[in-house]
């Protein structure tokens, strides 16, 4: 009998498949890889080859540059793709610009790899698709039921009423660069704000990714350029990290905004010492990480990544098995 | 309920207290009647229905949803009010959301059995757990969202365009939702009457007064001295029986001195600074603040540390407001005024006669035997000057005693909030004090975050940056050994014992005085410097 374990199992690598010879998002350079999306703990540099969609191949050589593997192949989403006996289906995560889910067929079994994933409305990425399956292998980074992330334009509707309430001060949104940035600066243009948004320099060439990719972004000027006092009533975007440094000191008082689902608890906007913290994440919080399994009602779960714990006991108390892999190397903060 | 909720929220996350006053004025100005009055009310400390405990909805969580997932949760969260806020697992039915009237309506005319429903009911009605997070803290009555009942009417009087002391003056004969106020800060009415037997009357503030500049200008015929007492300021009033006991920002402490607060035979309001008296003499700040904050007072305790009011003007005598006469009126109205009542626990603040700035300074420098020891400077108060709200220049000036100096060791730097966001700027420093094998080590004797410019806050920034030698969140250890690392000169006010500090001592509004980039660490002071100032300190 087929188990699904003998399609795919976790090694220290990450998660192989045995009968198509290859590793999903590995943690370490490998012969084959298939990548779910491009942020920076699920596509690494130095792998033989990669199989991944044309966007994250994209991604990977604008962070890496073009010799980051020996060989490379796209696969359009829905395209289905043999790796020796095995049939691979890059279908939409809903994650950031060409995230995908990899859904593997072999022998009448299909164990369906959500990556990293989200079940809203996102103006820069294809939504997400569910696809049944008899294992679903799910992420679990906000996998308690404290995440719930609100509707993410009352959130910005949130930063737009503080921007004309203080149009004396700077409005410095931290957002991740790939991704998040770019969500945030296309969710601004759909609720109207037309003026030039300013962007940190860590983010111009993610920016002109998108665009090639037929993302509107609408005038963005560099962060650097401006006097002190001509940032007064400006939106600022910048990797998390710029926030706290230094280079924050060129703007007049700023706001400091954080966009990001760990803000959802007060502790951490303040240990930031975050202002506005803006509840808006890239990954599925509780009721979407609950509501996909119920939606799919797959044979078994398995939990790559984040708080397994809690929604393996949902799971369970709701009637689906479910395992636990404890994938190690994906960062908890790194990319939400 | 959701714009408050918003406000509440951005109040708990901003440390300027400017932005705190453009977000209260904001939303006052925003909310229609009578939401906002409530809103004010509950920021200002005065609504009044009974306090509801949060560990009800504990229970009621836990019956809705898994315990173990529950527990999982306020194990990440650490705080019950928002773990609940954020889980809360809604029963759909509810209906639309409640406004903040029909929230603190609710809470007022509910039964304790009754409240219970209604919250769980309003959790329901609620998708945002920012609003749930806002019910659950308004249900408890404390805020606790870093704002002073002084700002957020001030905040109400900037909507006005008027005076912040003309809403202080009036606050005790409003009520809320404060109706009548609203429409006269929008000029719709007329200003609401200040009527009010027993209400706080604002009090009058002093300047720093700058030796450099000041002094050349004053006449000392012109002003009359006295001792700057180290206890709190408070007005005392007696009128049309109301007797109550306020805090210089209006707070009513009644309950905490009944001993002080029925002192008064006759109708009238003094100002004067709440002390511990003992036997005619000062007790040390300490003392009184085994007295401050307490919600029960018991005989024990009033026989331990009790408490008087050192009286230095009078505002009302009888019916008449005095507070248009000159000083030297009201101070020979308010010595005859004292005398009469012949009460234990009411005394003069002594005027301390001089001749000249030279004489005065001479006194501040080394006062004379008994209380003035432990005064904390020199008040001085113009003869003609009116009694008048607020911080007016020139009348009044305060002249505190110079500041205690010592040189610590810069040992940890936390990041600062708001602007400082970016800067290490919260200091903790050390002396040098004998460790566990007769070693040389540091120990912490206080926390200080500012005292310093723009420019040396970079400067130190840089230093914790590049001495960096742990990380704990955020907070940086920094080198601090005999030959490298950061010495400051700390300036305080005083030496208490304390029991939370692992050095013994705690400082008295510690800041930075200087920056010794010169000095190494090894030569700055030793704990037994401090000890040695403190056994002063309490043989004075």
């Amino acid at each position: 009998m087929i188990r699904p374990q003998d399609l795919l199992c976790p090694k220290p690598e990450g998660l192989y498949c045995a009968p198509g010879d290859f590793y999903v998002d590995p943690v370490r350079p490998v012969g084959r890889a298939v990548i779910t999306h491009g942020h920076g703990d699920h596509a690494r540099a130095g792998h033989g080859a990669v199989l991944a969609t044309e966007p994250t191949l994209d991604i990977m050589a604008e962070r890496y540059g073009l010799g980051f593997a020996e060989a490379k192949q796209a696969a359009a989403y829905g395209e289905a793709v043999a790796r020796d006996e095995v049939a691979v289906t890059l279908v939409p995560a809903g994650h950031v610009l060409g995230s995908a889910q990899v859904v593997v067929r072999w022998k009448g079994l299909t164990m369906v790899v959500s990556g990293d994933y989200k079940r809203r409305r996102d103006p820069t990425c294809a939504p997400f698709e569910p696809v049944a399956g008899e294992v679903f292998i799910s992420e679990a980074t906000f996998g308690l039921p404290v995440f719930r992330h609100p509707d993410d334009r009352e959130e910005i509707a949130r930063l737009l009423r503080s921007v004309a309430q203080f149009p004396e001060r700077a409005h410095l949104v931290g957002a991740y660069a790939l991704g998040k940035a770019q969500r945030i600066i296309a969710l601004l243009r759909e609720a109207g704000w037309t003026r030039p948004i300013y962007v940190h320099g860590a983010l111009e060439r993610l920016n002109a990714l998108y665009r090639r990719h037929g993302v509107e972004l609408g005038p963005l000027e560099p962060a650097t350029t401006a006097a002190k006092k001509d940032f007064a009533g400006e939106i600022i975007v910048a990797p998390p990290s710029a926030l706290q440094d230094r280079w924050s000191r060129r703007f007049p008082d700023p706001v400091t905004a954080f966009a990001s689902g760990w803000m959802r608890v007060r502790a951490r906007a303040k240990q930031r010492g975050v202002e506005l913290p803006l509840v808006i994440s890239d990954h599925a919080d509780w009721d979407e990480l609950t509501g996909t399994i119920d939606e799919l009602r797959p044979g078994e779960l398995w939990i790559t990544h984040g708080r397994e714990e809690a929604l393996a006991r949902w799971a369970e108390l709701h009637g689906v098995p479910a395992r636990a892999l404890a994938l190690v190397g994906y960062e908890e903060e790194g990319d939400d | 309920m959701r714009a408050f909720a918003e406000l509440l929220d951005r109040l708990s996350l901003t440390a300027s207290r400017n932005a705190k006053l453009t977000l209260v004025r904001d939303y006052l100005r925003d909310t229609p009647d009578p939401d906002r009055g409530w809103a004010l009310a509950a920021l200002t400390g005065d609504l009044s229905f009974e306090a509801a405990k949060p560990t009800f909805i504990r229970k009621a969580v836990e019956e809705r949803m898994d315990p173990q997932l529950f527990w999982w949760s306020y194990d990440y969260v650490g705080d019950l009010a928002e773990t609940v806020a954020l889980v809360w697992p809604r029963r759909p039915g509810a209906n639309r959301e409640p406004e903040l009237a029909e929230v603190v309506e609710g809470l007022k005319s509910a039964s304790r059995a009754e409240v219970q429903r209604l919250i769980e009911g309003w959790l329901d009605a609620m998708d945002e757990p920012r609003e749930r997070w806002a019910l659950l803290k308004l249900m408890t009555r404390e805020l606790r969202v870093g704002l002073t009942a002084r700002l957020a009417k001030r905040a109400a009087a900037e909507l006005g365009g008027i005076d912040p002391a003309e809403i202080e003056d009036l606050w005790h004969a409003l009520h809320p939702p404060y109706e009548d106020l609203f429409a006269w800060l929008e000029g719709r009415s007329e200003k609401p009457s200040a009527e009010n037997p027993g209400r706080f009357r604002p009090a009058m503030l002093a300047q720093a007064i700058d030796e450099a500049a000041d002094f050349a200008k004053l006449d000392p015929a012109d002003y009359a001295a006295e001792w700057k007492w180290d206890g709190i300021r408070v007005q005392l009033v007696r009128e049309a029986g109301v007797r109550r006991l306020y805090t210089r920002t209006g707070d009513d402490i009644s309950r905490t001195f009944p001993d002080v607060v029925d002192a008064l035979f006759e109708d009238g309001v003094i100002d004067g600074e709440l002390l511990v008296i003992r036997g005619g003499k000062v007790a040390s700040f300490a003392d009184l603040q085994q007295r401050l904050n307490r919600k029960s007072v018991d005989a024990k305790l009033t026989t331990a540390y009790p408490a008087g009011v050192r009286a230095y003007d009078l505002l009302v005598e009888g019916r008449e407001d005095v507070r248009t006469l000159s000083f030297a009126e009201r101070r020979k109205r308010l010595e005859a005024f004292v005398g009469r009542q012949g009460s234990a626990v009411i005394d003069l603040s002594p005027l301390q006669p001089f001749a000249s700035w030279p004489e005065l300074a001479a006194l501040r420098a080394q006062p004379p035997a008994g209380d003035p020891q432990v005064a904390e400077g020199i008040m001085l108060k113009r003869w003609d000057s009116i009694y008048e709200a607020g911080r007016p220049k020139g009348p009044w000036f305060k002249w505190k005693r110079d500041p205690f100096l010592i040189d610590a060791v810069l040992m940890y730097a936390q990041r600062g909030h708001g602007k400082r966001s970016s800067f290490y700027s919260d200091y903790t420093f050390g002396v040098w004090a004998e460790d566990e094998v007769g070693g040389r080590a540091l120990t912490p004797v206080g926390k200080a975050y500012f005292g310093f410019t723009d420019e040396e806050l970079k400067a130190i920034d840089k230093f914790v940056r590049d001495n960096t030698v742990e990380r704990f969140g955020p907070v940086r250890s920094v080198r601090a050994e005999p030959h490298a690392g950061l010495v400051f000169e700390v300036a305080f006010e005083g030496l208490q014992r304390s029991g939370r500090h692992r050095s013994g001592v705690a400082m008295r509004f510690p800041r930075i005085n200087r920056i010794r980039w010169d000095k190494p660490p090894g030569e700055a002071d030793e704990l037994a410097t401090l000890e040695r100032m403190l056994a002063q300190m309490e043989g004075g």
